[in-house]
């Protein structure tokens, strides 16, 4: 048979799922939405942040949910050179897990740091928080540097 | 659910209950030889299917080899565009974005000298009456809307011909 022209052709698969998020995320989200960040205090005292409905060591369902801090230290990150439509952020930035202060966990979010030298872990970061807020993720539109506040 | 002792800033104020997680993927879809030769015809109203020159089935859409024996497919096979419903499904949940009114019908045709069916909508007749064995034939866009892909042909209607035997395409169900 005859050698064709290979087709091609974009393609986009986009599923528009929606979900319940359990008590846990719902205050978790909800402290979002009013410019606060909610941990919850687990059987061996730390704080885990973002909190989470079950210990994670002793499986029992955990109730006392805190509030941390908006500042933190970076734990680790990833530099993202060329972000793709709908991460946080429209230029290079780094992936960042940060210990809310208050928190003994890390929650990964973008860190808005302009370069990759000037990411480090340890570094001081704040929340810069979006407007309007709705309840999601998203209402941290990332994280930024600080200068060293302890 | 045990009782959740929420901060004092929480109290009172209306709690999230869910959340929207949409999944998008962007692909660049490449056909490949034989499915680019299937879709070149059928932006000519041209069903095309391959031979397996083992088995001798016609494999339609064409993949380029036989989904049994693993071959290569070695002819190309000119089928019409009617054949009857092996099987179908009666779709009676809206999908997002979806302007399909329901309930309406999702069937797999088997153009007539074909071993596989083409999944394809059935229309210009009640859900209820649609039935196993029934010939159909296709209904295709306009000329000027023809295009390389399946959506060239709108639907299969039924042709109003006598249904199929069960014994003459239960291989294919």
């Amino acid at each position: 048979m005859a050698e064709a022209e290979i087709l091609s052709a974009p393609m986009v698969i986009e599923y528009p799922f929606s979900r319940t998020v359990g008590p846990v995320q719902s205050a978790f989200l909800t402290g979002l939405r009013e410019g606060i960040v909610v941990g919850v205090r687990a059987n061996d005292g730390r704080v885990l942040c973002p909190p989470v409905e079950y210990d994670p060591v002793t499986s029992e369902e955990l109730t006392e949910l805190v509030t941390v801090a908006d500042t933190g230290t970076v734990t680790t990150w990833s530099w993202e050179p060329a972000p793709r439509e709908r991460q946080p952020l429209d230029r290079p930035f780094a992936w960042a897990l940060v210990r809310l202060d208050g928190a003994d966990t890390g929650l990964l979010h973008a860190l808005d740091a302009g370069a990759p030298d000037r990411v480090a872990t340890g570094m001081r970061v704040r929340i810069r928080w979006s407007e309007p807020r709705e309840g999601a993720i998203t209402d941290i539109a990332c994280f930024e540097p600080v200068e060293d506040d302890r | 659910m045990t009782d959740l002792v929420l901060p004092p800033e929480l109290e009172g104020v209306e709690m999230v209950r869910g959340i929207r997680t949409p999944a998008r993927l962007d692909y660049t879809f490449t056909a490949g030889q034989a499915t680019s030769r299937f879709l070149r015809g059928i932006a000519r109203r041209k069903i095309y299917g391959e031979r397996c020159g083992t088995c001798g089935k016609v494999i339609l859409p064409p993949r380029g080899s036989c989904p049994i024996d693993g071959v290569p497919t070695s002819e190309q096979v000119e089928l019409p565009d009617h054949g009857i419903i092996t099987t179908y499904c009666v779709v009676n949940v809206k999908f997002s974005g979806s302007a399909m009114e329901l309930p309406y019908v999702c069937a797999t045709v088997l153009p007539d000298g074909a071993d596989m069916g083409l999944f394809g909508l059935v229309q210009e007749i009640p859900f209820d009456q649609i039935r196993m064995g029934m010939r159909v034939e296709a209904v295709w866009v306009d000329d000027d809307e023809l295009t390389h892909d399946l959506a060239s042909i709108k639907w299969w209607r039924p042709t109003g011909e006598p249904d199929a035997a069960y014994e003459t395409y239960r291989e294919h169900v």
